[in-house]
């Protein structure tokens, strides 16, 4: 057949790096996603919503006359306290219970903070400029904007950051032993209520580290978070809860397969193709753990 | 059920019972006002817009009443209009055009912002014979299912950059172009995008990037390196203003170079404020500008209208509030030439309107389209870091001369 894409190798190239660079940015989301999600057994719809309300921090900076890439220090602080602060109000109520009920108290949290944004931004469609410029690559040939090299730098700095952080500061170590066991750790002293606290304001400053790379990378919105938690839950999905080198791969996978599925089956399918991917990939992971049962028997 | 939740029940019973017969004795005409209804956005994701026509709307009910009014069977009557917030979601705007209609007694009403809004209204206003004059609905599937009540003053989607494609063979020397496009998913970017279909064939130009965007998407890089691989022409970009600002980022960052760039809602997305420089040179579809030299009585000119509209509500005026204002002189028009509040009779009348506004010439076609008025394409152009937007076609209301092909991002500071 006829692809653009196998005539012109720098095409190749282009749809390579811009999958991996925007990849990267969805691994981060979904790290946190998979440390809450792991830690206290409850998936975060609100998730891109934290992301959206992160990068509009960002964007009032840049109005305010700062520069939107301090965002990425201020966006995460701000963002931690209001998770912390979601996590006392709403979310500690639902910890222990049932998934569905989680689903339903985030999906909730997503919709009160779309139309806060909203209230509180405008439902303009904004963005805010960072004027890094661009790198060119193979005689202009490939083109890669800073802003993206930027963000995937911060999100692969922040991810390293809290690796060491989890393995060897006291609360890391905590989150990690109440993810293990939560029973268990409180009967060692750990004050699991604290952990979960901390943990969903961990996840809400990565939000906001993305939210503010995305201000200066794509475009915000209020009503544009669902997809950002779609991905990261796929990502999530396809890498499993806890393994931070497999979010990080499958956060690219997923970047480079949307981007050659773009040039192979045509723009339109091109969130569709990560769908189909991740129904596939279900239905192998059934398959398999199947076929492990058998050898149990 | 105990005694008091019975009494409550029974109160509240009673209450809205009161009110709905209250309510519907509002009718048509009310003493001096004519009441008119409208569903509008003023919460949820087409909140903007939906204010901006509001705006419009409130505007021009003001300069009609100021300057006495609609004169019906020789009485003078003040127009008056009844909103209700649709939260920009399809299935609320239905219901409340149905309250509009049943509880409210309105008899004429004026449109939604959005032509999915307006699409979910028309088959309610058809089914109760109301006439609705919309003002924000371009999509061509409106005007092709026999309304017969629905008038927009505004041109059909697919128009909107026609004008780009003919501009662009004009300036390859009457030869056909090659066309690199991409269009968001919904019905007014689709709508647009038949637009450029029917113009390739009759200028012979071939379509070599034909991209459909998802809604959820606002990444196009592959859509832009595709553009860089095959060099065409003219890009054309439509997807609201997500679409205008995404493909104006990426545009500038990715360098990418074309002779000709043409888009949709370069002045909702306010692109040449928002990306400054790097809009520069991109061609936009509207339907109005304040410096075209169309004049009615009530507004004076575009610019008077501008100037007016600036000092009430302290913006510029988008052409979505200009279109809601000349949708309410289309009214006055109608009423003052059927003499009469017969509902048929003002349909009657619309169907016959035939008049200049600030906004431009307005005359239905039979499916309800304005025919009358052409679209009009301005360019970003950029003084300094100043940009403003310059009409550059079509030439009869052209304030500027169309800049092409556009420099390279090289040859740009």
């Amino acid at each position: 057949m006829d692809f653009l894409i196998f005539k012109a190798p720098m095409l190749m190239v282009q749809a390579s790096l811009d999958g991996i660079l925007l990849g990267i940015l969805f691994a981060l989301i979904a790290y946190g996603m998979a440390l809450q999600w792991g830690v206290m057994n409850i998936i975060n719809i609100a998730q891109g919503d934290l992301v959206i309300l992160g990068g509009y921090i960002a964007y009032t900076m840049y109005l305010a006359g700062i520069h939107p890439a301090w965002g990425v220090i201020v966006s995460p602080i701000i963002m931690f306290f209001v998770g912390w602060a979601l996590y006392k109000l709403v979310i500690n109520k639902v910890v222990d219970r049932d998934l569905f009920i989680s689903i339903l108290a985030t999906f909730g949290i997503a919709i009160v903070f779309q139309q806060l944004m909203n209230f509180i931004f405008g439902a303009d469609v904004v963005v805010a400029q960072s004027e890094y410029g661009t790198t060119m690559l193979f005689d202009n040939s490939v083109t890669l904007p800073n802003s993206k090299i930027f963000s995937a730098f911060i999100s692969v700095l922040y991810a390293v950051a809290l690796v060491i952080y989890m393995k060897k500061s006291r609360l890391g170590r905590a989150i990690r032993a109440t993810a293990q066991n939560a029973r268990a750790a409180k009967i060692l002293g750990v004050d699991t209520e604290k952990v979960y606290a901390a943990t969903f304001g961990i996840n809400a400053a990565l939000c906001g580290i993305a939210g503010a790379l995305i201000s200066i990378t794509l475009t915000l919105h209020p009503y544009v978070g669902l997809p950002y938690t779609v991905r990261s839950f796929m990502i999530v999905i396809v890498a499993g809860l806890g393994n931070l080198p497999a979010v990080a791969v499958s956060g690219m996978g997923l970047g480079l397969f949307e981007e050659f599925a773009d040039y192979i089956l045509g723009t339109e399918f091109r969130i569709g193709a990560v769908f189909l991917l991740l129904v596939l990939i279900l239905v192998y992971r059934r398959f398999k753990l199947s076929k492990k049962r058998e050898y149990l028997k | 059920m105990n005694k008091i939740a019975k009494l409550f029940i029974t109160s509240i019973s009673a209450i809205t019972l009161a009110l709905v017969s209250f309510t519907s004795s509002f009718a048509k005409v009310e003493g001096d006002y004519i009441v008119l209804g409208s569903a509008i956005s003023l919460t949820g994701k087409y909140s903007s817009n939906g204010v901006h026509t509001q705006n419009g709307y409130n505007m021009a009910v003001d300069r009609i009443n100021k300057m006495g009014g609609v004169e019906v069977q020789g009485k003078k009557y003040k127009f008056e209009i009844i909103y209700y917030d649709d939260e920009s979601n399809p299935k609320r705007a239905a219901q409340l055009a149905e309250r509009l209609i049943k509880q409210d007694g309105v008899h004429y009403m004026l449109g939604p912002y959005s032509s999915g809004l307006t699409k979910a209204i028309a088959p309610v206003t058809e089914k109760y014979k109301i006439p609705m004059v919309e003002a924000n609905g371009a999509s061509r599937s409106l005007f092709t299912k026999g309304y017969k009540y629905l008038f927009a003053v505004l041109s059909p989607a697919n128009q909107y950059l026609e004008v780009a494609i003919d501009l662009a063979v004009e300036k390859n020397g009457g030869k056909g172009v090659k066309i690199a496009q991409a269009f968001e998913q919904d019905a007014f970017s689709q709508d647009v995008r038949l637009g450029i279909l029917d113009a390739a064939k009759r200028t012979g130009s071939e379509i070599i990037i034909d991209d459909k965007l998802p809604k959820e998407l606002n990444d196009m890089a592959a859509t832009l390196a595709k553009v860089k691989a095959t060099k065409p022409d003219v890009l054309v970009v439509s997807g609201h203003t997500k679409g205008a600002l995404t493909a104006i980022r990426q545009i500038s960052e990715m360098k990418v170079d074309v002779p000709m760039l043409a888009m949709t809602h370069c002045d909702a997305a306010k692109l040449s404020k928002q990306h400054g420089k790097k809009s520069e040179y991109a061609l936009c579809a509207s339907q109005w500008h304040k410096n075209l030299s169309y004049k009615d009585k009530f507004f004076g000119s575009g610019k008077k209208y501008a100037k007016d509209f600036q000092k009430e509500f302290g913006y510029d005026p988008p052409y979505q509030s200009a279109e809601s204002s000349a949708a309410l002189l289309v009214f006055k028009d109608a009423f003052e030439r059927a003499n009469s509040f017969d509902r048929d009779a003002v349909r009657d009348a619309l169907v016959d309107t035939e008049m200049q506004t600030f906004y431009g010439n307005i005359k239905f076609g039979p499916g309800g389209q304005n025919v009358a008025k052409p679209m009009i394409l301005f360019q970003v152009r950029c003084k300094g870091d100043d940009c403003e937007n310059r009409v550059v076609a079509p030439t009869k209301w052209a304030s500027d001369k169309f800049y092409h092909p556009i420099p390279k991002w090289s040859e740009r500071s």
